[in-house]
């Protein structure tokens, strides 16, 4: 075998390429998750019960399900019924639509820590519904689930691997591909790993300096 | 200005008020005594519909408060609150809470509104305060914001419901002299408060209120001073003398 620098080197630009395949799904899963996630929270918040019941409905179902088991079924079964998506595609679609629970719980959970008497000081004022959620309730909301959904964040970024599983040749199926290919287990997937903590480790710092500030600020 | 006619208001089996019957005029300072839990605040949110009541009517100016009707929104830009615990909206300065109301509800001129709200935060002696959030601002002065920011939306009456009882002591005056001011100006006021001191000097009308009924109501000389029913005079006692 070649020296462990020069196989560094050699497996380096394959599992960068997988990388960045990672960050493209991790943030285009998020931007869809967290757009379904509020809407999710607020329908659940919105006090008419035609909203309510579907939301929640949708959030007990998806949740009840493993995420592999989604990403098969939309990679797989969506076919059949006319809804073509390539890998990428659909593993973006399943880690939205799992997640996208979680970030609503943390939504919701955000909107009710919310204190009663603002919701009695917008109304007060003769504020409706929407405009105190958007004006009022929302921006108080968001500052209390930041530490929560940061942890959302890591988690959906250490979850893309799963989309391994309908090939999307992100980096832990390119670590796969070339493990197998070159039987070097441990040096690859050694690189696999640290290549995460390159994205995790940053992040968690990020939101422990947030969470800080928000602490402080109080 | 508000009238109360025979309002019952039940939170499931326990019956907070028992048939009020009661008004305010315009101009009048009208304060509402009575022990814990006695229904007050109950009664100043129903005025605005906080809270529903059952039966009865609650009528400003011959319109019925309905919480439930989406009347309920212009009501409540006509009658404006204080509340006990200022619930000032915590990510806007002093100046924007003030303003929020008439710019996001009334749709006024911002321009115009700024003037305005500066013009009532200078009144109750906040002009230093104005671009401060209020986790930067003492109770007293979250009170006085809290009453510009009910004064900004050129309300016809202000409910106020222990507007200094979460106050620590030397903060509440800077409070009342504000209120004393508004009562100076004819501002129709209702008024939830123990201190009977300040309702001497500023209520038009006091109504003592007793496990959800009005027991005794009349000028304030008259219900402070030379109270008639028993359970008033018991609990003056009470609140004057604690010990
Ligand atoms: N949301 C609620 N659900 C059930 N009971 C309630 C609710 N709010 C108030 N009550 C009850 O109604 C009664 C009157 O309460 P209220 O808050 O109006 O009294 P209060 O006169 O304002 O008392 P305090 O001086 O302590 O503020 C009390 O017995 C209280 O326990
Ligand atoms: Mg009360």
């Amino acid at each position: 075998m070649s020296p462990l620098s020069e196989r560094i080197q050699e497996y380096l630009p394959l599992l960068v390429t997988g990388l960045w395949q990672t960050v493209a799904v991790t943030l285009l899963s998020l931007v869809l998750a967290s757009a379904l996630g509020l809407v999710w929270s607020i329908m659940r918040s919105s006090g008419n019960r035609w909203l309510e019941l579907p939301a929640r409905y949708i959030v007990e179902f998806l949740r009840g399900i493993p995420i592999l088991v989604v990403l098969f079924y939309i990679y797989f079964v969506m076919p059949e019924i006319g809804l073509d998506l390539t890998a990428f595609q659909a593993g973006v679609v399943g880690l939205a639509l799992t997640y996208s629970c979680y970030i609503g719980e943390t939504f919701r959970g955000g909107i009710e820590a919310v204190d009663r008497g603002q919701v009695e000081a917008a109304k007060s004022i003769g504020m409706k519904h929407g405009k105190m959620m958007r004006r009022i309730v929302l921006p108080q909301a968001f500052r209390i689930a930041l530490p929560p959904y940061g942890n959302n964040m890591v988690m959906l970024l250490k979850d893309s691997s799963q989309v391994s599983v309908i090939s999307v040749a992100e980096l832990t199926m390119q670590g796969k591909m070339l493990a197998s290919s070159t039987f070097d287990n441990m040096t690859v997937f050694t690189m696999v790993a640290a290549l995460y903590l390159c994205l995790t480790i940053p992040l968690n710092i990020l939101m422990r300096r947030v969470e800080l500030k928000m602490g402080a600020s109080k | 200005m508000i009238r109360f006619e025979n309002v019952h208001k039940s939170y499931g089996k326990h019956e907070v008020l028992k048939g009020i019957d009661a008004e305010v005029d315009k101009g009048q300072v009208a304060c509402l005594i009575g022990a814990s839990g006695s229904g007050k605040s109950t009664l100043l949110r129903c005025v605005n519909g906080l809270e529903d009541y059952q039966s009865g009517r609650i009528l400003i100016d011959n319109e019925k408060v309905d919480a439930h009707a989406p009347s309920i929104h212009k009501i409540r830009t006509r009658v404006a609150m204080v509340f006990q615990r200022f619930n000032l909206f915590p990510h806007m300065t002093a100046l924007e809470n003030v303003m929020e109301g008439p710019v996001q509800v009334l749709a006024e001129p911002k321009a115009e509104v700024r003037a305005r709200a500066e013009d009532h935060l200078r009144r109750v002696g906040l002009a230093d305060k104005m671009d401060f959030y209020p986790s930067a601002l003492s109770g007293g002065q979250q009170q006085r914001v809290a009453i510009a920011r009910a004064l900004a939306m050129r309300p016809e009456a202000i409910l106020l419901d222990e507007p200094t009882s979460a106050l620590d002591p030397e903060m509440v005056g800077e409070v009342l002299s504000v209120l004393r001011d508004l009562a100076e100006d004819h501002m129709t006021m209702l008024i939830v408060t123990h201190e009977i001191q300040f309702a001497r000097e500023v209520a038009s009308n006091v109504f003592f209120l007793d496990k959800g009924q009005i027991e005794e109501h009349g000028t304030a000389e008259e219900v402070l001073a030379r109270p008639q029913n028993a359970r008033t005079q018991e609990f003056l006692r009470r609140v004057t003398h604690p010990f």
